[in-house]
């Protein structure tokens, strides 16, 4: 009895919270789906909880060019069929003006069109490159796009004279995407990748498969992984003797991972957001100041390490605010064709430039190549790390 | 495969299979004593790991592990007094279900009061690169641990099962519940203390496998999997031969590697699982000429 | 006799026009999309039923063949034949008209599967490996069959998870509209939303009124024979091995269907369709539908999965069923809808009644 009791109120709160609809001048109502739970909980967490601390502060100041910002956030728990439905009943029913989200590619594939035939605005916190390619003129994405990554990763190892490389990747959408970018890119950087596996995201213990990338006698290896268990990849790496440099994506970029991989995440090199080294930026960098107060304000708020997935939601708030206010008003197509002119925009994962043909507005140079010294994440160069 | 190779793949097989078989154990306590399969086995062992994790950072490590072991016993004499205790002749599907509903409880639990990231007790001895080496086949000094501390565990309740008394009357529960009630043995006490070996075992696995695997709020889930995998190949309620049956799953999964994509890795061990039930459901060891390995 | 089992069925057809007309009358018409979709999941719910409270056979893996149902339409309908049109199979193919040409989101050339011929073949692969699958597995009892149907599932989640033929992680979008007869279309636009609700629902009716058939006959009598006591029914003569192979068949492709219907109306699919959560869900329903209770069932399916799909849970999706199954399995476990729970209770009341 007490379970249909629960199920009544909660049918009945459903009903009567999705019946607002958007009060006209002073408000804008945004959406958001992130994957809070499930299996990509620590991209969606971290962002989920940026938002939401972005627009409390944003509306005590006032919003976004003066519209008090009501955001409508929703849990998708990485299932494409849950995004499915939020974003139509966040276009459909909440007549939401924009859409910040998912979390993950193959969410944001899925409402890709959804968004589109709804003339509303799609913020993606995904990197996949097939959310920009074809362009469709709503949907924008936020998240540095892999190949960069990739290629940044083979340069420095052009530098190093490394021809001959193993590739991990684990087995969700970012390992997935990232392993197919460094395939395409590796010919012609004149690299050969020996070994390649992909590794379960819930995997205890990997040193079967570091062992073959061993026994493979890689001069280097590429782990690509956005999840902790890219941390074990690096400590069996190092308890079986593999010795080789070990280069990570930018899914590695969370302090916690290099915490979990204790010394053996001493010298691993990867690519990422200035935020990780925000610190030690030199007094004038465009981004310092803007990494500086995001860092700051997350972990005052939330007692945790700020991490660059929780920064794409930084990103596409301020983007949409600029827009806005270039539009000068809450029209879709006006803030639309805004959103696509923005130039300089200065945010945690770069600088972003849009265009009729780029919704995707950074470049390679928004990653810096980073290493772990004592624990903490500090910019890569390349003469001290000679050996 | 140089001999070299084919020791380290072993070493990492060992690894796999020590934890499964910890987990199996677990799942083979509470099935003798009462015919229930644990699906919350699993979160048992990451329940050990985040409390002494959360315990270590105010006490010493020896403490915040038995702490945690503690916790976690008590955590299992709760589910069976609540939940499974009060239950009049429930069916087999019935005690699956709940089970399989507490286990998704206690994970959702541990989301909130933890949250999503994950966590690891500092290895026991030595950091995340030390590794004993003999040749070119490393070791980290953690799987001796796990080796070590299971054996003890193992050693400990044949002791426990087989000299003390407590130990002899969940025995008699589990080969016959009615006799053993006319001999004046609490059923309902033996079913109870069952969780909380269980638990106990559980737990302590936990605590020592996660400086190795990391504890996270669904680190359960799969590790039940394989758990149980392990618990059915060996036969059903007898643990011997689950460490027997854990090592030859982790060997096999290992070696797998050097042939398969690594990805495939879980289907093998689930294909193993299915090919067992449908040739031979009573496990290698499940027979007449076996049942003298079958202590508890 | 007659009219009294159709009465059901005609009465949920008007609870379905029913429910439309209301929802365009309060202006949410948009209520009709999680409508459709939690049809669909229905058909895998009734389905279970059948096997789980009618036959007496547990599976923790049912989410398996909607996956395999929508995961195989998705794949035919998507992947491009045309570099291989010199290819003597895809020539016969074309030549049956089972093939058809188009341009992908490029521009270049594509050449995919008709989703009818699609379906079709997503049906017969999802009840060929039910069969394989079910004839060793079915003679494994309690336990041992639910870790069977639980090693199942798993399986078919990892491999749809690690094969990047099906898009891994990332599953497979921009699966085409599945055109139907007179002018019906399976799809997601909005403008067909209407339809489509009645497409769903017209199945599940359908799928109902074969069921309540098949459970009102023979069949059924020969099904609770196996549920109440499956060696006395073998001594009795019914083939308890066949009815049991039939049940797990029957109700594998009614989830493959929802499956290939729902992919098509979604436009896209991925691993999480095949999980183990997806599956305990649907095993959560059927119990607190009243195991052997298709109506409960049906209610508590479109009741749960319509508040699911609208995040009335929020993140605690999965604890809220998780302690659904805890809570009636507790106090209820042959469901909340069961009669016999409906009479104990009237029974209460009269008793305190009847207090002197």
């Amino acid at each position: 009895m007490k379970t249909s009791g629960i199920i009544a109120t909660l049918v009945l709160s459903s009903l009567l919270g999705t019946g607002t609809t958007q009060a006209k001048g002073s408000t804008i109502k945004i959406g958001a789906i992130f994957s809070v739970t499930g299996p990509a909980a620590n991209l969606g967490g971290p962002e989920a909880r940026t938002l939401e601390m972005l627009v409390q502060d944003a509306n005590k100041k006032g919003g976004i060019g003066g519209n008090q910002i009501e955001l409508v956030l929703k849990d998708s728990g990485s299932s494409p069929e849950k995004a499915i439905s939020f974003a139509k009943q966040l276009i459909e029913e909440d007549k939401v003006f924009a859409i910040i989200g998912p979390s993950t590619s193959g969410e944001t594939l899925k409402i890709k069109g959804i968004a589109e035939e709804g003339k509303t605005i799609l913020l993606s916190c995904a990197a996949a490159e097939a959310i920009v390619n074809p362009v469709a003129s709503y949907v924008f994405k936020v998240a540095p796009n892999d190949s960069h990554a990739a290629r940044r990763i083979f340069e420095q190892m052009k530098r190093m004279g490394i021809s001959k490389i193993g590739l991990l990747s684990s087995n969700t959408g970012f390992g997935k995407a990232g392993k197919e970018q460094v395939e395409k890119a590796a010919p012609g950087f004149g690299i050969a990748i020996v070994a390649n596996e992909v590794y379960e995201k819930e995997a205890t213990d990997l040193t079967a498969v570091v062992t073959k990338l061993k026994a493979a006698n890689v001069q280097a290896f590429i782990n690509w992984s956005i999840e902790p268990a890219q941390a074990i990849v690096i400590k069996n790496a190092r308890q079986v003797g593999l010795d080789v440099p070990i280069f990570q994506s930018h899914g590695f970029g969370n302090i916690q991972y290099a915490k979990a991989a204790g010394p053996a995440a001493e010298g691993v090199i990867f690519p990422a957001s200035r935020l990780l080294v925000a610190d030690s930026l030199p007094a004038g960098d465009k981004q310092k100041p803007v990494l500086l107060k995001y860092k700051q304000s997350y972990e005052a708020r939330y007692h945790e390490d700020a991490s660059t997935f929780g920064g794409h939601a930084h990103d596409a708030l301020l983007l949409l605010g600029k827009a806005v206010e270039k539009a000068g008003g809450l029209d879709k197509e006006k803030v639309r064709t805004a959103l696509e002119g923005l130039q300089g925009v200065v945010g945690t994962a770069g600088v972003f430039n849009f265009s009729a043909h780029d919704h995707g507005g950074l470049g390679m140079d928004a990653f810096e190549m980073q290493t772990v010294k004592n624990g903490k994440f500090v910019v890569y160069n390349d003469m001290a790390a000679k050996k | 495969m140089s001999l070299d190779l084919l020791f380290q793949y072993l070493v990492a097989g060992i690894t796999y299979g020590t934890i499964y078989a910890i987990v199996a154990i677990g799942f083979n306590i509470i099935y003798n004593t009462t015919g229930i399969i644990n699906f919350a086995q699993g979160e048992f062992v990451m329940l050990g790991g985040m409390i002494g994790v959360t315990l270590h950072a105010f006490l010493p490590m020896p403490v915040a592990i038995a702490g945690a072991v503690a916790a976690t016993m008590l955590v299992g004499a709760l589910i069976e007094m609540l939940f499974i205790r009060w239950l009049r002749r429930p069916s087999v599907l019935r005690l699956i279900i709940i089970t399989i509903g507490l286990s998704i409880a206690i994970r959702e639990l541990a989301l909130l009061l933890w949250g999503e990231g994950v966590r690891a007790l500092p290895y026991f001895t030595g950091t995340a690169v030390t590794s004993l080496s003999v040749g070119d086949v490393h070791i980290s000094p953690q799987v001796l641990w796990v080796l070590g501390i299971s054996a003890v565990m193992v050693a400990a309740l044949n002791f426990f099962f087989a000299r003390t008394l407590l130990g002899r009357q969940m025995r008699a529960c589990a080969c016959n519940r009615e006799a053993a009630q006319l001999c004046g043995i609490s059923a309902k006490n033996m079913v109870t203390l069952s969780f909380v070996l269980s638990a106990g075992i559980g737990a302590l696995a936990g605590c020592v496998i996660s400086p190795i695997t990391y504890v996270q709020y669904d680190s359960g889930s799969s590790l039940a999997l394989k758990g149980f995998t392990v618990a059915i190949l060996g036969g059903l309620g007898n643990s011997m031969a689950a460490v027997v049956a854990g090592l030859l799953l982790g060997t096999l999964e290992s070696f797998s590697i050097w042939v398969m994509p690594a990805a495939y890795k879980d289907v093998i061990a689930i294909s193993i699982l299915l090919l067992i039930l449908f040739v031979r459901p009573s496990g290698l060891f499940g027979n007449a000429e076996a049942a003298r390995l079958k202590d508890y | 006799m007659r009219r009294r089992r159709n009465l059901p069925i005609v009465a949920l057809a008007l609870a379905v026009i029913a429910v439309q007309l209301l929802t365009a009358a309060a202006g949410k018409p948009q209520y009709l999309t999680q409508l459709t979709m939690a049809g669909y999941y229905s058909l895998v719910i009734v389905g279970l039923t059948l096997l789980m409270g009618y036959t007496g056979q547990i599976s923790l893996g049912h989410a398996g063949f909607f996956a395999i149902g929508g995961y195989t339409s998705g794949l035919l309908t998507t992947y491009n034949l045309h570099p291989r049109s010199g290819q003597l199979l895809v020539s016969l193919l074309q030549a049956c008209g089972l093939l058809v040409a188009g341009q992908d989101m490029y521009g270049a050339d594509l050449l995919v599967v008709r989703p009818w011929a699609a379906c079709v073949v997503a049906l017969l692969v999802t009840t060929g490996i039910a069969y394989l699958v079910g004839k060793p597995v079915l003679k494994l009892r309690g336990h041992y069959l639910a870790m069977a149907t639980l090693g199942f599932g798993t399986i078919v989640y990892k491999v749809v998870l690690g094969s990047s033929l099906v898009g891994a992680a990332d599953g497979i979008s921009d699966i085409p509209a599945f055109p139907l007869f007179a002018g019906l279309v399976v799809t997601g636009k909005s403008a067909l939303r209407g339809q489509n609700y009645y497409v769903a629902w017209g199945l599940v009716l359908a799928a109902m009124a074969l069921l309540t058939n098949l459970i009102n006959s023979r069949v059924g009598r020969a099904l609770r024979a196996i549920h109440g006591a499956e060696d006395a029914a073998n001594a009795m003569g019914v083939d308890t091995g066949r009815y049991k192979l039939q049940m797990f068949v029957l109700s594998a492709a009614l989830a493959a269907l929802g499956g290939v219907f729902l992919t098509h109306y979604n436009g896209g699919i991925g691993p999480s369709e095949a999980s183990v959560m997806k599956s305990v869900r649907y095993v959560a329903i059927v119990a607190v539908g009243g195991m052997a209770n298709l109506w409960g069932a049906l209610f508590m399916g479109v009741l749960l999965n319509f508040l699911s799909l609208r995040g009335s849970f929020g993140s605690y999706d999965d604890a809220v069923f998780g302690l659904i199954l805890l809570a009636i399995m507790l106090f209820a476990p042959d469901g909340l809808l069961r009669a016999e729970f409906v009479r104990r209770l009237r029974g209460l009341r009269r008793g305190q009644k009847a207090a002197p």
